[in-house]
């Protein structure tokens, strides 16, 4: 059987060769490299432009946005037919081809990114490397934790003022330097995709924008998603911790109420800018169906029928109506609570997701014919390799390493710092 | 104690003196030399005169057996459609099989599982189209590969090396002529290479060889004396889809509006 011919149904007149031979990990890709960049772009807006507000935030959506990076070529890996020879790219890579720059794009944004990191982090990895140090009989467990501290704080223990001044300039630079490796990794993905001369649905000089604005909208809404679960699960711990006989407690804590009251703040906050990037991408979304529609050349015929018929449910439903229509409302509507803007968070990344199948998915919905068309039947259940990867055993394997990633790194990098009260509103 | 004006001058008096001998061995590149003695060089070229074909898929017999294309997989490297337009205006096309087993009935394939009969007396014109990678002039599945495992020879065709694709999809994706398929067994990219290892033998490629009607032909288009240049050069030839800017090097004969 011929790749992709397992999941590819074809209709009327389609070249013979034609399959959907880019699946759901290809939908994995944009989504997951705009997760990335999106989680980037939000920790900037605190580094780089002192929205203070945002501070908590800002350092929790940039260590997952540390986690989402190393989860981002993951789907690209899955997909090749070599996963092995992935490493020709940086061996041979020929130029012409927009994904020949991933490695260096990839690897130059992964290292603005940990570099920030490691200035965001040294105070404390010299607070939590140096009293081991000094310590004499270590445990094993001790032993450990001083090995992969001492090494992070790459042998700098100065914690100066002066030095810890330089530290913060050096993350508004990093910062800075990032917004447009973020916004071009991103850029690019969809440039990978708008490039595609021969796929009338892709082919879009508007694709890379669209892309990074949505990759925007996403990547706030995982943060938020993930910071309000966070909060969550400390509250509940908090209330499990409180006990009568325990009411006093160490100045560093924050109480219940404090916590709740901080986590709206940074919600409420945060939301603004996801309405904003939302705006964009619909905007711009609207402007490319609008002018295909206008300019009705060649290939109109049969994108009509697919955007209009085909995948209507997907696009006007899914992604319009739930993904964009409904969250826009609900956080619009006054008196935002956790509960209403956890599901416009969900609902605005379902959005997001439901653009990047749109566009992944529905662009090979119809053949290079013009005159016949494919679906995509998603493997649900594996029963090789294969259809465990490009289905969708291997889209959510994907969707729930930055998770896991994101569990371990806090662990050395943690992100919420109890000496540092966030801003309350 | 050197002035400014001395250093000035010195240097620009180096640079010059570094810079003549590169020049001089530029100027007599034998390669550059040996390739401007003889300009005109192999472009290979394919002519399918539609309307000498019949649809009887020897072509994608032979091609299957020769490029050793698992026989009853549902891709191929070279296929034939059929085009049907009804008297009420309708146009069908198929290509069941790639062609492969010939069309002997009246039914279009629909997709699916679907057919339609078509009557005899319904129909208004009906033709066969062969076709094969266009080896085009500016092929976009090499611009798009990220690893250069997809190539244009110096001849014009372009080939695959099936020990450095990383079977990233790209390539097929680029392609507007959909002549590119994963092979099933060896996993990369696989296309048409007007059977490379034929033609630099001074054969013909197998489905110009198997055809019995001469729909097919192949030539280098840069001999003056080749027929395949000269019906090119003399007669009206038109190309597909030339709106993408690839300038495919396989010419048709008698190709109407009705082809994809």
């Amino acid at each position: 059987m011929v790749h992709g011919e397992l999941w590819t149904l074809k209709e009327l007149f389609v070249y013979p060769n034609e399959y959907i031979y880019w699946s759901i990990q290809i939908v994995m890709y944009p989504f997951m490299t705009g997760l990335v960049a999106g989680a980037f772009v939000l920790s900037s807006l605190y580094h780089v432009f002192g929205i203070k507000e945002l501070k908590e935030m800002a350092r929790f959506a940039l260590v997952f946005s540390f986690a989402l990076l190393f989860a981002a070529p993951m789907p690209i890996v899955l997909h090749l037919q070599y996963p092995f020879r992935g490493i020709n790219v940086f061996m041979t890579p020929h130029f012409t081809s927009a994904i020949a720059a991933f490695g260096i794009v990839f690897f130059s944004y992964g290292a603005i990114v940990a570099s920030e990191l490691w200035f965001l982090y040294r105070k404390h990895f010299v607070e939590v490397a140096l009293p081991l140090k000094e310590k004499k009989d270590k445990g094993l467990f001790e032993w450990i934790k001083f090995l992969i501290f001492c090494s992070l704080t790459l042998g700098v223990y100065d914690l100066s003022q002066e030095s810890l001044k330089r530290d913060e300039k050096a993350i508004k630079i990093l910062a800075g330097i990032g917004i447009p490796v973020a916004c071009f990794l991103h850029g690019y993905a969809g440039f990978i995709f708008g490039s595609v001369k021969a796929n009338a649905l892709w082919m879009t000089p508007l694709m890379p924008v669209i892309f990074i604005m949505s990759a925007i909208v996403s990547g706030i809404a995982l943060c938020m998603l993930t910071y309000i679960i966070v909060m969550e699960v400390r509250k509940i711990k908090m209330k499990s911790q409180r006990k009568p006989w325990m009411s006093l407690r160490l100045d560093s804590e924050m109480s219940l109420e404090e916590v709740k009251g901080a986590e709206i703040g940074v919600i409420k906050i945060t939301a603004k800018y996801l309405i904003l990037f939302m705006i964009f991408a619909i905007t711009l979304e609207l402007l490319d169906l609008v002018f295909r529609g206008y300019t009705a050349v060649k290939h109109w015929d049969i994108l009509r029928t697919v955007i209009y018929q085909k995948d209507f449910t997907n696009i006007f439903l899914l992604q319009y109506t739930f993904g964009n229509l409904i969250p826009f409302v609900l956080f619009l509507i006054p008196g935002l609570t956790i509960r209403r803007a956890t599901i416009g968070l969900v609902l605005a990344m379902m959005g997001v997701f439901m653009m990047r199948w749109n566009v992944v998915i529905g662009g090979q919905a119809f053949s290079l014919t013009l005159s016949g068309y494919m679906e995509y039947i998603m493997p649900i259940i594996p029963h090789d390799w294969e259809t465990f990867k490009e289905g969708l055993g291997g889209a959510v394997s994907i969707f729930v390493m930055p998770f896991v990633l994101f569990w371990v790194i806090a662990k050395i990098f943690p992100v919420f710092n109890a000496e540092e009260k966030p801003s309350v509103h | 104690m050197i002035s400014r004006r001395d250093f000035i001058k010195y240097s620009l008096q180096g640079i010059a003196a570094i810079a003549v001998p590169v020049t001089a061995i530029e100027i007599i590149n034998p390669s550059k030399l040996f390739a401007s003695k003889d300009a005109r060089e192999i472009r290979w070229g394919f002519l399918v005169d539609t309307g000498k074909c019949v649809g009887c898929g020897f072509c994608v017999k032979a091609c299957k057996n020769e490029n050793e294309i698992p026989y009853d997989i549902n891709a191929s490297r070279t296929w034939v459609e059929r085009y049907v337009l009804t008297k009420d205006g309708r146009v069908l096309a198929d290509s069941p099989r790639a062609g492969r087993d010939g069309f002997i009935t009246g039914r279009i394939e629909l997709g699916q599982g679907k057919y339609q009969d078509i009557k005899n007396e319904d129909i208004e014109k009906a033709f066969f189209v062969p076709k094969l990678c266009n080896q085009c002039e500016n092929p976009p599945c090499v611009q798009v590969c990220p690893v250069g495992a997809t190539y244009q020879t110096k001849d014009g065709v372009v080939l695959v090396d099936r020990k450095w694709c990383i079977g990233c999809g790209y390539c097929i994706m680029a392609c507007p002529y959909g002549v590119r398929f994963f092979h099933p067994v060896y996993h990369t990219a696989e296309k048409c290479n007007f059977c490379y290892h034929r033609i630099t033998k001074g054969l013909k490629t197998a489905c110009v060889e198997a055809c019995p009607f001469g729909a097919r032909l192949i030539g280098n288009i840069n001999d003056p004396n080749d027929e395949v240049g000269r019906i090119i050069r003399t007669e009206r030839v038109s190309v597909l889809k030339d709106e993408f800017g690839t300038k495919p090097q396989v010419y048709y004969r008698g190709l109407s509006k009705e082809v994809r």
